[in-house]
């Protein structure tokens, strides 16, 4: 990330990690949370579930900054993230 | 074969999704088909009762019939199913006997403005305190896709196979002028313009109303060719504006046309107990012992 100007609290600032719990059995494979991934965290897998929905499964989940939007965005409450309080990147200066 | 009976017999986790707590997890998975809108919605909902910190045992949702009627079976509150195009009288009544109640009416298009629409221009005309979030999906969507008074002209459904040649309401305007002191629009991707402005709803004294266009894959966007729910998302995400503050009157929505979305009207009047108590005080005098006064000890 480029900052037009370096914030003063930088050293302090962390980039939050999530942790994605995906429950596969509820999805109906809309595809809204691959779509507005915004780090394109997750692909529709090729797996069934019972109902014959492909569920999405993560494929970066290093990359998840728990912005939360697939949780929101998600009309069959398949899919949560969690904040990992230890865990987070530094900002690159 | 063997994949399925895995799957079926995945650990449970121990760690809950955050809208199981205001979920009747019993009746859940919902029966919204995949991409529709209306679960979605019903987390901006969840969120706003969260982000005002709402006791919940003092929050009531009622629905009518349709595929959105179906939120109150849903949701951990106090619910009511009500009949057909009824939910605003009984939540109408609910109100004036608990004054104390926040009341939020959770309804279609077909339930709330054709069948339901002489009691929702009177509600928003005597200015009850309630909150009033009409999905909008453009078309009657459990009993098969037959034409809505939201169907666009052009647009096709069941009952209009040639096209609807009809002119479709205007919600925003139709509460706007009917009364209503809070009146936004937004669409089901707009989740989190959508969930403040619920919030600010819940929070207005008098009647507001939010409409939320959500997809309907398999009856608006099957009949007109239109792709997935999915598809419709990505529809909003390039085609809406926002406007706060537009004139009611210049935010129609055309078959697949530009979608105007924002808070248009944001008015203080007061509201129908106040009004009642004033009115009586007026004739009556000290004789009149307010009513309700918004803790509802009366």
């Amino acid at each position: 990330m480029k900052f037009w100007r370096t914030p003063l609290d930088i050293d302090k600032l962390k980039i939050p990690h999530g942790e994605l719990h995906i429950i596969a059995e509820r999805c109906k494979g809309c595809g809204f949370c691959v779509e507005y991934c915004p780090k394109d965290v997750l692909v529709l897998s090729e797996e069934f579930n019972s109902k014959g929905y492909h569920p999405p499964k993560a494929v970066k989940p290093e990359e998840c900054v728990n912005c939360d939007l697939c949780e929101i965005l998600c009309p069959d409450f398949a899919i949560y993230c969690l904040r990992v309080e230890e865990e987070g990147k530094e900002v690159a200066k | 074969m063997s994949k399925k009976v895995a799957l079926n017999k995945a650990p449970v986790e121990e760690k809950q999704h955050p809208m199981e707590k205001i979920l009747r997890m019993d009746r859940i998975p919902h029966i919204w088909c995949s991409t529709c809108g209306i679960g979605t919605t019903v987390t901006a909902l969840a969120m706003a009762l969260d982000q005002l910190g709402l006791d919940l045992n003092k929050v009531a949702i009622l629905s009518g019939i349709g595929c959105t009627g179906r939120v109150a079976g849903y949701l951990k509150l106090d619910s009511f199913h009500t009949t057909h195009g009824r939910s605003i009288p009984f939540a109408f009544g609910l109100h004036i006997a608990r004054p104390d109640m926040k009341v939020i009416v959770f309804s279609g298009d077909g339930d709330l403005i054709s069948i339901g629409g002489n009691h929702f221009i009177h509600t928003a005309r005597r200015n009850a305190d309630m909150t009033v979030i009409c999905v909008n999906n453009f078309i009657y969507a459990m009993t098969g896709g037959q034409v809505a008074p939201t169907t666009p002209t052009t647009a096709r459904s069941a009952t209009s196979p040639y096209g609807c040649y009809e002119h479709p309401f205007n919600l925003p305007l139709l509460a706007a002028s009917s009364g209503a002191v809070y009146v936004a629009r937004w669409t089901a991707l707009h989740i989190r313009r959508l969930a403040n402005s619920i919030k600010e709803a819940i929070a207005k004294p008098g009647f507001s109303f939010v409409e939320v266009v959500a997809p309907c894959s398999t009856l608006y966007a099957r009949l007109n060719k239109l792709g997935t729910g999915l598809d419709l998302m990505k529809f909003y995400h390039d085609n809406s504006v926002i406007k706060h503050g537009a004139d009611p009157k210049e935010i129609d929505i055309d078959y697949q046309s530009q979608i105007i979305v924002g808070k248009f009207v944001d008015i203080d009047k007061p509201p129908y107990i106040e009004c009642f108590n004033a009115g009586n005080k007026r004739v009556f005098g000290d004789k009149f012992k307010p009513y309700g006064g918004g803790n509802g000890s009366n």
